[in-house]
């Protein structure tokens, strides 16, 4: 398990090495040019010299790719194009392009407002999402079952920015229960916190409770199919024990692995909801960053996005391990 | 028994491993002797029967004949040809002589397709056009093999399960193939079709003088259909002979507990006959036993079982590998 | 009432969007302690139907049950689901065809049996868990205070079987339900698990439903044969007799057509014409007829009337389902049909 996992960190670094490979070579092979971009609105043709000096941009791509990797590991150092040359300590992502600060301060800066985001929906959706889904499967054709699996396939199919739109509207500006969304530390102000994130959770969970709800449910229907759950009847076990330790059981596997990878992707930003919301986390400033073309931003959340999901990957694996004994991992 | 003919098809020392999974980082990938060492030769017109269990190798033979799958080591001869090492091109124009039937006709026929679709498609994929036309080529077809030509427009699951392994085995037909590999073709079927099938595959090998390789693990079946029978065990051949030598005098311990855990519907027959109860089950392919490998499981065995791999022999009419024949 | 299980007139319906599926129709037939029935017939007669009835396992479902089924003094067919529940893994117990299947593939052997053992027993989970132990000792599983801990799926097949037998067997039930227990094993691990049953129902005294389509399972662990049909029974007495002197022509075509080990081989089998007809659209009258050989011998009445299920002889326990008489059987049993077995 150790070597496994050892492996997989491996080779998830090297999906990472060709990511970042990828994102950087599209971006930089672009007609735009980064020095230009970086150059601001009281530009000369001067200065846009002076700066592709500075950001190595006179450099062979591949140089250049060198550079950016040897910034992550072990920092780097840029000639500044004004005075003295700026050390950018490891992980180096670079400068934006925009506001001049290094990329992974602005990376992390943002990170706890995703964070809040993805952990506090996640635990709600699947809450909601699991318990709905186990009710409608346990009562399946009753009216319970309809109504919440038909209410699933319409939050389904609504979009995050209609739900959130038509929810600020009602509990913000109407009803004035809600103050408007946003992000302050919860170890500042909780209450306001709370309160501010009460609504991109619910819209957030809106959606993926719905898509729980059905997984769960049709997960457990065919699972009490099995021969197995047929063994337990015969042996005379309760329908409850039946449902709980031998039905749910093999259901969840499954469930898991969607949700690791669920919540892998939202923590590289939940973009349409923090957009929404107007929320500075990572999906925000990723947004931001292609609109203005800010390139070393643009790279530097993809990257983080990938390192995510990546790791979400191999937690998903190592888990799998675990709630299901026929998968060995070698 | 040997025939004067030289053989259809000649199997030597056919080997296949698959690779299995890896223990640990650095370590050596496990591999699954799934046949080694297999020789026979089947002559023109005979139906060699191929027996044993789960796990002995039986079906990886059929598959390395009709060259579904590459050899590891070894080879096999179809009508002097070396098809071991044949790229599928090559195998081209064989495959229209050599042809499989499979076990599972539920699976082995594509649900989307009309039985006159799945009949032709030998023809389309070898660019063969027949006398008549294709639709007339298949509508004989499937009369010989007992379902209406009518039915050419009809899908795999309108039929029964014995009409679906006749759809199965119009396929194979259609090409007029020399030699057909049938791998368990009755055992999915129920009881009262089982006869019908092995009836019509009897018919077919006096009609067109067709060349069997019958996969079994039934006995009693292979009896009603094969001239020869060879018996596997653990990816080796144990013992070879003539049918009624293989069962009136089975010389190898193996085809003899075989033979006596067979249930028979007699009730007279169940307290006559002796019983050779063989303890566990089939050890596993990836690490089968050293020396003779049915030897963990035989009341026989001496220290040499262990030591020494007994070769296949000549003993009266039977071949047979063991260190202490019957 | 003496006998152990007594199933009266058991019939079995689903209903389906393509009307009534009658899958089982009154069936009657009883099992001594001790004894083994082995109820044959192939797929769609209706024989793995019966088994899940007996365990009152259709409660709950679509499925209408009626008839009676008498285990051990408790009717089951009017009996609350947690009623029959308490009988169920104690009184009868059942074992599957894929024991693969049929197991929990998340929980270790010996958790399961230790579970069969813990719904019916006031003992503390240590003691069950050394129950399960013995009972895998019991069944012949090498090393069980090891295996115990085992899943399902690092048992080989044969091993897997013994494990769900001693999970049935975990509360010493006097019905145990084997639903094709060795169908997906080989012969000679076939052969090792029906004589670990043959040894268990000599210690216990278990009555046994054998469920198959193989006769030779039955002739060698069976006193009784119920032979089944589209549902029906169509033939039902003691081994020796439906073997040896069988009455209805499809027990004929069956044993004429099985392939066997003795006999002149080159003899073509005498098969069964067309194939067991589906539950939604069973055949009028008797429901073999339109694969019967001897229609002949009676006339319309094969396709138009149910025949009756009538003793072979007055008061024998042979009985059978067939408009011919018993006098034109016996003709044409010697004639046509002897000489092929």
């Amino acid at each position: 398990m150790l070597k496994y996992t050892f492996r997989r960190i491996i080779s998830g670094t090297l999906v990472l090495g060709i990511v970042s490979a990828i994102v950087f070579a599209i971006f930089y092979i672009l007609p735009s040019d980064p020095a230009r971009l970086a150059c601001g609105k009281s530009c000369t043709p001067d200065l846009v010299a002076r700066i592709q000096v500075a950001l190595e941009l006179d450099q062979p791509l591949p140089i250049q790719y060198g550079r950016f990797i040897k910034g992550i590991f072990v920092g780097r150092t840029y000639l500044g194009n004004t005075d003295a040359s700026r050390e950018c300590g490891a992980p180096c992502l670079g400068y934006s392009y925009q506001t001049d600060l290094p990329v992974t301060e602005l990376l992390l800066d943002r990170l706890p407002a995703t964070l809040s985001i993805a952990v506090g929906a996640s635990i709600l959706w699947l809450l909601i999402g699991l318990s709905s889904g186990i009710i409608s499967a346990l009562r399946r054709g009753t009216w319970i079952d309809r109504t919440s699996q038909g209410f699933a396939l319409a939050a389904a199919s609504l979009q995050i920015y209609f739900v959130g739109l038509i929810l600020q509207f009602i509990f913000v500006d109407k009803l004035a229960w809600l103050p408007m969304p946003g992000y302050t530390s919860p170890f500042d102000y909780p209450m306001d916190w709370a309160k501010q994130m009460v609504l991109p959770w619910v819209t957030l969970a809106f959606l993926l409770s719905a898509i729980y709800s059905r997984l769960t449910r049709s997960g457990m229907i065919e699972t009490m199919g099995e021969d197995f759950v047929r063994t337990a009847r015969a042996k005379g076990l309760s329908s409850r024990d039946i449902n709980l330790k031998h039905v749910l059981r093999a259901a969840m596997t499954p469930i898991v692995t969607v949700f690791g990878l669920d919540l892998g992707s939202l923590l590289g930003g939940a973009v349409i909801t923090e957009y929404v919301f107007n929320i500075p986390g990572l999906g925000k400033l990723s947004t931001e960053a292609v609109t203005n073309l800010d390139l070393p931003v643009v790279t530097g959340t993809v990257l983080f996005a990938a390192f995510f999901i990546i790791t979400a990957n191999i937690v998903v694996d190592l888990l799998y391990s675990v709630l299901d004994p026929k998968v060995r991992l070698t | 028994m040997t025939t004067t003919n030289s053989p259809i098809l000649s199997v030597q020392g056919l080997t296949k491993h698959f690779p299995g999974g890896r223990e640990g980082f650095f370590g050596k990938r496990d591999v699954v002797q799934a046949v080694d060492g297999v020789t026979f030769d089947v002559a023109p017109g005979e139906a060699l029967g191929l027996v044993g269990e789960s796990g002995c190798g039986k079906s990886t033979t059929g598959r390395l004949i009709t060259r579904l799958l590459e050899p590891t080591a070894g080879s096999v001869v179809f009508e002097g040809q070396d098809i071991s090492h044949f790229s599928n091109a090559q195998m081209q124009p064989i495959r229209t002589q050599l042809q499989m039937i499979f076990q599972d006709p539920y699976a082995s026929l594509n649900p989307r397709h009309t039985v006159g679709t799945i009949v032709s498609t030998p023809f389309k994929i070898n660019k063969v056009t027949p006398e008549g036309g294709v639709k007339k080529r298949v509508q004989e077809i499937l009369e010989i093999v007992g379902l209406n030509p009518e039915h050419y427009n009809r899908y795999p699951h309108e039929f029964s399960g014995g009409q679906r392994q006749r759809i199965g085995i119009a396929r194979a037909l259609a090409l007029r193939p020399k030699l057909i590999v049938a791998d368990e073709p009755v055992s999915a079927l129920d009881v009262s079709i089982q006869a019908q099938i092995i009836n019509l595959m009897k018919d077919l090998q006096k009609d067109f003088g067709l060349t069997f390789v019958f996969i079994a693990h039934d006995l009693a079946v292979v009896r009603h259909f094969a001239q020869r029978v060879a018996v596997m065990y653990l990816g080796n051949i144990v013992e070879i002979a003539d049918r009624d030598t293989l069962y009136a005098t089975p010389k190898h311990p193996y085809t003899k507990a075989l033979l006596s855990a067979v249930p028979e519907a007699d009730p007279d027959a169940v307290g006559a006959r002796e019983r050779i109860r063989l303890t566990g089950d089939v050890p596993n392919p990836i690490n089968p036993p050293s020396g003779c490998r049915f030897r963990t499981r035989c009341w026989k065995a001496a220290d040499i079982c262990a030591t020494q791999a007994p070769a296949l022999l000549q003993i009266g009419k039977t071949q047979v590998a063991c260190h202490f024949p019957e | 009432m003496s006998a152990f299980l007594e199933v009266k007139n058991l019939s079995v319906a689903f209903p389906t969007e393509d009307g009534v599926v009658q899958a089982v129709d009154s069936l009657s037939f009883s099992v001594e302690k001790g004894k083994t029935l082995g109820i044959v017939g192939e797929s769609g007669s209706g024989k793995s139907v019966t088994s899940l009835a007996i365990l009152g396992l259709q409660k709950g479902s679509r499925a209408k049950v009626s008839g009676q089924i008498w285990v051990d003094g408790n009717e089951i067919v009017a009996a609350s689901e947690s009623e029959v529940r308490k009988l169920r893994g104690k009184a009868m117990s059942m074992i599957f065809q894929d024991a693969l299947a049929a197991l929990h593939p998340y929980y270790t052997v010996g958790h399961q049996i230790a579970e069969a053992y813990l719904v019916h027993n006031d003992v503390s989970k240590k003691a069950a868990m050394a129950r399960a132990v013995e009972m895998l000792d019991r069944v012949g599983i090498p090393e069980p205070h090891k295996r115990v801990n085992d899943f399902p799926h690092q048992f080989s097949g044969g091993m897997r079987q013994r494990a769900m037998i001693a999970m049935a067997l975990s509360c010493n039930p006097s019905l145990l339900i084997a639903d094709e227990p060795t169908t997906a094993l080989d012969v000679t691990v076939q052969a090792q698990i029906l004589e670990l049953l043959r040894d268990l129902q000599k210690e216990f005294g278990t009555a046994i439903i054998l469920i198959t389509h193989d006769l030779g399972v039955v002739a060698e662990t069976a006193d009784d044969i119920l032979l089944m049909y589209a549902g029906k029974q169509i033939e039902y007495g003691t081994v020796r007799d439906v073997l040896q002197v069988p009455q209805h022509p499809y027990a004929w075509g069956l044993l004429t057509s099985i392939p066997r080990l003795t006999g002149d081989p080159n003899l073509a089998l005498t098969a069964i014409q067309g194939a067991p007809p589906s539950l939604i659209s069973v055949p009028s009258g008797c429901a073999f007829h339109p694969r019967c050989t001897y229609v002949d011998n009676v006339g319309a009445a094969c396709s138009t009337l149910i025949p009756e299920l009538i003793p072979v002889s007055e008061g024998k326990h042979h009985s059978v389902r067939c408009h011919m008489s018993a006098k034109v059987r016996e003709q044409l049993f010697t004639s046509q049909v002897a000489p092929h077995l």
